[in-house]
């Protein structure tokens, strides 16, 4: 009983607070609904017994990918009066691209059904939840299986940084840079000379 | 009546009232004792500063001053709290809760004997690492909501130094779970067992030990606890996140942090020394309360995590940036290669 209420309460939070994301007029709450949507997505897998995806879930996209969504978001200067604006004149494409893409889902939803396989898929591989915990299910199909995908997946996000930092680098002049190298090996006489100054003289 | 309650709450909820009673208070058992802790820690603290330089540190209230944290959470408790006119008043007084909820979470897996750990979850390990790196939020939000720009400036380090410290964690945490072989921490614990040189509990005197070393700096970073205290530096931006924070709303965020700092103490103990097992694998060590070991050892990490404070100055932002990602982040993604080819190579081979 309580896994059924539990499952409509994450579920119910979790579409509302997605519904959040797209409605708040203030950035920072949709950040916020964002990452409610994330605990409850956590949540549901919890309940279908998937603890180890509820972890990465929470440490990978609430613990980092939101940090950094909200830093980015809380730097932003916003000006809502011409943000409305904006709406005004953009509502017709967008309206136009989300009919479409309602349109494909519909069609695609419309016309899905259960491939012949289906039943030899389900029957096979799967450990008992009890013999195998999921952290150990999940290794051992992704290491074997799946290891050319899962190589192409890390590939793929290498690229994606190295162009990122690739397009953003910027080489400035007249920055100080500490460089601790340098400092260690500073020996006594590179900085310091004992002169004999006559009295009178003064240096030169 | 009872029958009617019992017989509605099995229905209810799949488990035995009784079940669910037990439950309850064992969270109860163990976050009230972390809640005093944190009262007693702070005196300790500011005694162990004080020790160092050659002062008294807090002594009137009570034998010894121990009552000093009593007093202050009293008249903290008695003042006003404000919130300022252009704050976001619900994220304002959401964060210091936030902050203190975060900090207790992660307790609910610190095993403190065997089996007496409040949930033995399978992924213990990633449930500690995913609450460890929440505690960003409360500071996050705080910044934000306060609509001030110290408070803000605050934030924005913080977030960017729990993020990149949190990475090394990570990959201590890796090398960590794959000589032990499980993500459990009571496994975790007893894997140790005359682990190290000489019989030691632990990994400390193992090829791991650098990573203890890393794991204890970067525990300093994700905690904001000096020399990384970046997010709070007085000379700088006041008090950071909590310039605009008053009486309750300030203490929660002080709970907080410190009931994070003891849970890192006895994930420090959990991961490198042995847990509740007495630190050398003797028997007439056995004979002590298990619990009171690993209470010891996460005593002598406090110590050490005060004795930093009053000893190393600040880091400069770019250097705190340097060596979390230049330094740590390469000697620990090292560190994971070459215990995964340990592991492999050797210890599987081995049999």
């Amino acid at each position: 009983m309580i896994i059924a209420i539990l499952f409509y309460v994450f579920a119910g939070t979790a579409v509302f607070s997605a519904a959040m994301v797209v409605f708040s007029k203030n950035p920072v709450n949709s950040v916020l609904f964002l990452i409610l949507a994330f605990f409850n997505a956590s949540g549901l897998f919890i309940l279908l017994g998937a603890e180890f995806l509820a972890m990465l879930l929470i440490i990978v996209y609430v613990g980092a990918v939101a940090v950094l969504f909200m830093f980015v978001v809380m730097m932003l200067d916003i000006d809502y009066a011409n943000l409305r604006q904006g709406v005004q004149k953009y509502l017709p494409i967008g309206m136009l691209v989300g009919g479409i893409l309602m349109a494909e889902m519909i069609l695609v939803g419309g016309t899905w059904s259960f491939s012949e396989g289906r039943n030899d898929v389900l029957a096979s591989k799967t450990p008992i939840l009890s013999d195998v915990d999921n952290t150990n299910a999940i290794g051992n199909i992704l290491y074997t299986d799946y290891i050319f995908l899962f190589q192409l997946a890390g590939l793929i996000l290498l690229v994606a940084m190295i162009g990122a930092i690739v397009l953003t680098h910027r080489t400035r002049e007249g920055v100080k840079k500490q460089k601790i190298h340098d400092q260690v090996r500073r020996q006594r006489d590179d900085a310091f000379e004992a002169v004999d100054v006559k009295s009178g003289m003064g240096l030169k | 009546m009872a029958d009617m309650i019992y017989n509605f709450f099995y229905w209810l909820f799949g488990i035995e009232i009784y079940h669910f009673v037990a439950v309850i208070l064992s969270v109860l058992l163990v976050a009230l004792p972390v809640l005093l802790a944190v009262a007693m820690i702070v005196w300790v603290d500011r005694k162990v500063w004080a020790a160092i330089q050659i002062r008294k540190g807090p002594n009137v209230v009570g034998p010894f001053g121990l009552m000093q944290s009593f007093a202050d959470g009293l008249k903290v408790f008695l003042k006003e709290t404000i919130v300022p006119a252009g704050a976001n008043k619900f994220l304002f007084l959401m964060a210091p809760a936030l902050s203190l909820i975060f900090g207790l979470v992660g307790w609910a897996v610190l095993p403190f004997a065997e089996g007496y750990v409040v949930s033995d979850l399978n992924v213990g390990i990633l449930y500690l690492f995913a609450a460890s790196s929440l505690a960003v939020y409360g500071v996050i939000i705080a910044g934000w909501a306060s609509n001030s720009r110290y408070a803000f400036l605050g934030a924005m380090r913080s977030a960017a130094q729990m993020v990149s410290y949190e990475v090394s964690i990570g990959f201590i945490m890796l090398t960590v779970l794959m000589v032990a072989g499980s993500l459990n921490l009571s496994e975790i614990v007893l894997a140790q067992k005359s682990a190290g040189l000489f019989g030691f509990n632990g990994y400390f005197l193992t090829p791991l030990m650098p990573m203890f070393f890393i794991f204890f700096i970067s525990a300093l970073a994700e905690t904001n606890r000096a020399p990384f205290d970046l997010p709070e530096a007085e000379e700088e931006i006041v008090a950071g996140f909590q310039i605009e924070y008053s009486s309750m709303s300030m203490a929660l965020f002080y709970l907080g942090e410190y009931a994070n700092i003891i849970l890192m103490c006895g994930v420090m103990s959990v991961l490198f020394f042995g847990g509740w097992l007495p630190p050398f694998d003797w028997a007439p060590l056995y004979y002590v309360p298990p619990a009171l070991w690993l209470f010891f050892k996460m005593f002598i990490f406090f110590f050490c995590f005060s004795w930093v404070k009053a000893s190393v100055p600040r880091f400069r932002y770019d250097q705190l940036m340097r060596l979390g990602w230049k330094v740590f982040l390469p000697m620990s993604l090292i560190w994971v290669v070459l215990t995964s080819a340990y592991v492999v190579f050797i210890k599987h081979a081995a049999g």
